[in-house]
């Protein structure tokens, strides 16, 4: 997926103004946070589970050459094929290989946010394949055309309304003639036209939510099956994920599925946990003649190297996001590409460069509860901040706020200067605002009083009260 | 500066240095006389060291690392020797106690220092509860309040019970919890001006929640927030009363709120 133009503000601004979206996220707001909470409030060791985790995916990262090639191992013994992507291209040229050496025609695919990040269906589109996405969310936003802008719901900004809408235009054409609005007729008109598909489909495409190295199997985690039904019933099946995405064991997963469910929804598990492991074998009832994984660098082993990899611990749940109040007033089509809200801030400079992103890690307030969220506890507050020491350092700061914050640092550290100047400040603002207690308009600060006044000043200073009242200390 | 022997002052009566911070040192004095005033009467000795002007965390969050160092290496030097530092914010007084150690990783002396005064440095609120556990002097403000959880007192330095049982001990206040009190105010430093837009949807919607309580007071442990939903409030035209927890617990409410004109 390509990042959009222009900047998040711009966006942010147009989002804040979208009386549609703002209902849908205040939805969402409402739902998810408070079902979490009750989930983690029902598990009394829920706090060790996150230490568990973290520490999980710590000893994986500092070992993953290990694990990955253990993985590697396993896949061929269990008699598919892994294949290495070091970037985007990379990992669509090896996708579509696949697909032609299968003379496929057609795709159906699971819900992968790897696959928007590399922009699979685009380059598989352009080939001539049809693909169909068959996670519902996903079939919604393909058929608007949009981005998802959630990684666990990616219909979040939309209403039951917009979806009646959507299917209404398209739908006729498969024999649905009424604008349906309850959400079961929706989603049954969905299940019905996905069903055909499936059958058809040469080529099944899933995601990964972990990869487990001690037995080779990719393990997806679903609501709705769509997932089984497309890794099983086309004559091969392709696994596109990240290389952050292997875990050592079985049981590793299963401390992980658990942090996984409660923090995106706030279920106990989800309804299906479909592990899939190599083709089928004689005698088995189903699932693909060929089982291909691909896994996917696209700037992972740069972030291993630096301060970024506890980034690399993510496991995609979106709870940082449903979180986040700067997420929850924009939405996450502000954020301009595949990841939204703070893990979003974070991944995206990391992936696709900061020139490209250099607004998102400052979209934030560092308000840190994402952090205190995040399933396996992953610092976004300081690693935002220390995107910002980057982005700083490598000259991608605004040059009018690197002059602003210069000369305020330069007057911080002169005191004797600093109060001078701050005494008359201070005493003019208290002229202008005196009688009403506030200022509606300050120079230099539109972007404060804008949409609030400024409460003024006392009138002094507290250390020229101090200096005053106590002469001797 | 005269080094004075620690292990007696503790005990009797200890040696503070009160870290004004920049915004209660340029907009409301009179937080810091309040923490003045709660500080000597729990027992300790107060002083305000000169060469202090803020904790960097402006230059800091906007990536400005080596500027951030040089504003902390100040506050290191001007508070050295005290038992305690102490701070009317939990945003400044978290800047000390997490960013500063890190700030020095690479440096071994500053780090050693940095680390030192982290350990002696305190919120107002929780040196009041958690070090000098001292019973406040009674005091009287009549008000039914909220209060508003500050972001990084609440989650670096887990500040949230420690105001409220404070102020349970004023008589006439009534303190009703907010719905999402624990969501930021859409202040967090520079971002308010950098996304006016975002800000100001975020401080409305807290002041819908504080709204929904019935409050005619709000009270919280951090200029920062308090000026942000004070100025909201009174462009909105709200009535609601805006006060730093500090100057209710020193009696000192009597005055003008944050934001309101001078009284008579």
């Amino acid at each position: 997926m390509q990042i959009k133009d222009g900047n998040f503000s711009t966006r942010a601004s147009e989002a804040l103004a979208d009386a549609s979206l703002q209902k849908s996220v205040s939805n969402l707001k409402r739902g998810f946070v408070a079902a979490r909470a009750r989930a983690v409030a029902a598990l009394p060791e829920y706090e060790a589970m996150r230490e568990a985790g973290a520490a999980i995916k710590d000893h994986t990262l500092d070992n993953l050459d290990f694990y990955l090639e253990r993985y590697e191992r396993e896949v061929v013994r269990q008699g598919g094929h892994v294949h290495w992507a070091a970037d985007a291209d990379e990992a669509c040229r090896i996708v579509r290989q696949i697909c032609t050496r299968a003379g496929a025609k057609s795709v159906v695919k699971g819900k992968s946010m790897v696959s928007e990040e590399i922009g699979l269906n685009e380059a598989l589109e352009a080939d001539g394949l049809e693909v169909v996405e068959s996670d519902a969310g996903e079939y919604i936003v393909q058929l608007a055309k949009e981005a998802p802008s959630h990684i666990v719901m990616p219909t979040v900004h939309k209403t039951t309304d917009d979806i009646a809408d959507l299917f209404y235009k398209h739908h006729r054409a498969h024999g649905f003639d009424e604008r349906e609005t309850d959400p079961a007729e929706l989603i049954g008109q969905v299940r019905s036209i996905l069903r055909d598909k499936y059958f058809a489909a040469d080529i099944g495409i899933t995601g990964a939510n972990f990869l487990v190295a001690e037995t080779g199997s990719n393990i997806i985690v679903t609501n709705e099956g769509n997932g089984d039904l497309t890794s099983t019933l086309a004559r091969v099946h392709i696994v596109t994920a990240g290389i952050e995405k292997v875990v050592p064991t079985l049981n590793d997963a299963a401390v992980l599925l658990r942090l996984l469910a409660r923090s995106a929804l706030g279920m106990e598990i989800t309804s299906y946990t479909t592990l899939s492991t190599g083709p089928r074998r004689p005698g088995d009832a189903d699932g693909p003649d060929e089982y291909h994984v691909v896994l996917i660098d696209n700037g992972r082993t740069k972030m291993l190297a630096g301060t970024f990899r506890p980034m690399l611990r993510c496991i995609r749940c979106g709870a940082c996001m449903n979180h986040c109040p700067v997420y929850m007033s924009v939405g996450g089509h502000a954020y301009g590409w595949v990841y939204p809200g703070p893990m979003g801030a974070v991944l995206t400079p990391m992936i696709a460069g900061h020139e490209k992103a250099s607004e998102l890690p400052h979209a934030c307030t560092l308000n840190g509860r994402c952090q205190q969220v995040c399933p396996v506890k992953i610092p976004l507050p300081d690693l935002l901040r220390r995107l910002r020491h980057d982005q700083w350092e490598a000259g991608f700061i605004k040059s009018k706020v690197r002059w602003g914050i210069g000369l305020w640092a330069w007057l911080a550290t002169h005191p004797a200067l600093y109060r001078v100047s701050t005494r008359i400040g201070v005493a003019v603002l208290r002229l202008f605002g005196k009688s009403s207690g506030r200022l509606t308009r300050l120079p230099f600060a539109g972007g404060w009083t804008a949409g609030r006044d400024m409460p003024a000043p006392q009138g002094t200073t507290f250390h020229a009260a101090w200096a005053k009242r106590n002469p001797q200390r | 500066m005269t080094q004075i022997d620690v292990t007696t002052s503790r005990t009797d009566r200890p040696r503070i240095g009160l870290f004004v911070t920049c915004l209660v040192d340029l907009f409301r004095p009179s937080i810091g006389f309040a923490a003045v005033k709660l500080l000597e009467d729990a027992g300790c000795f107060v002083e305000v060291p000169a060469q202090q002007v803020c904790c960097g965390q402006p230059a800091y969050n906007s990536g400005d690392a080596a500027s951030a160092r040089n504003i902390a290496k100040q506050v290191i030097e001007a508070f050295s020797g005290y038992d305690y530092v102490v701070g009317p914010s939990g945003s400044c007084v978290a800047t000390i106690r997490k960013e500063y150690p890190v700030m020095f990783k690479d440096d071994a002396h500053w780090n050693e220092r940095a680390c030192d005064l982290a350990e002696r440095s305190h919120e107002l609120m929780s040196f009041l509860t958690d070090v000098r556990g001292v019973a406040l002097e009674s005091v009287t403000f009549r008000a039914a309040a909220t209060y508003h959880d500050s972001c990084s007192g609440l989650r670096s330095l887990g500040i949230k019970d420690q105001p409220r049982q404070l102020l349970s001990a004023v008589d006439g206040l009534t303190l009703t919890e907010m719905q999402d009190a624990e969501t930021c105010c859409g202040f967090g430093g520079t971002f308010c001006v950098k996304y006016p837009d975002i800000s100001v949807k975020m401080v409305s919607d807290k002041i819908g929640n504080i709204e929904m309580t019935g409050a005619d007071t709000l009270l919280g442990g951090d200029l920062g927030c308090l000026l942000n939903i004070a100025g909201r409030l009174r462009r909105l035209g709200k009535s609601v009363r805006v006060f730093h927890a500090a100057e209710v617990l020193a009696g000192m409410a009597d005055q003008a709120g944050i934001g309101d004109p001078e009284k008579g």
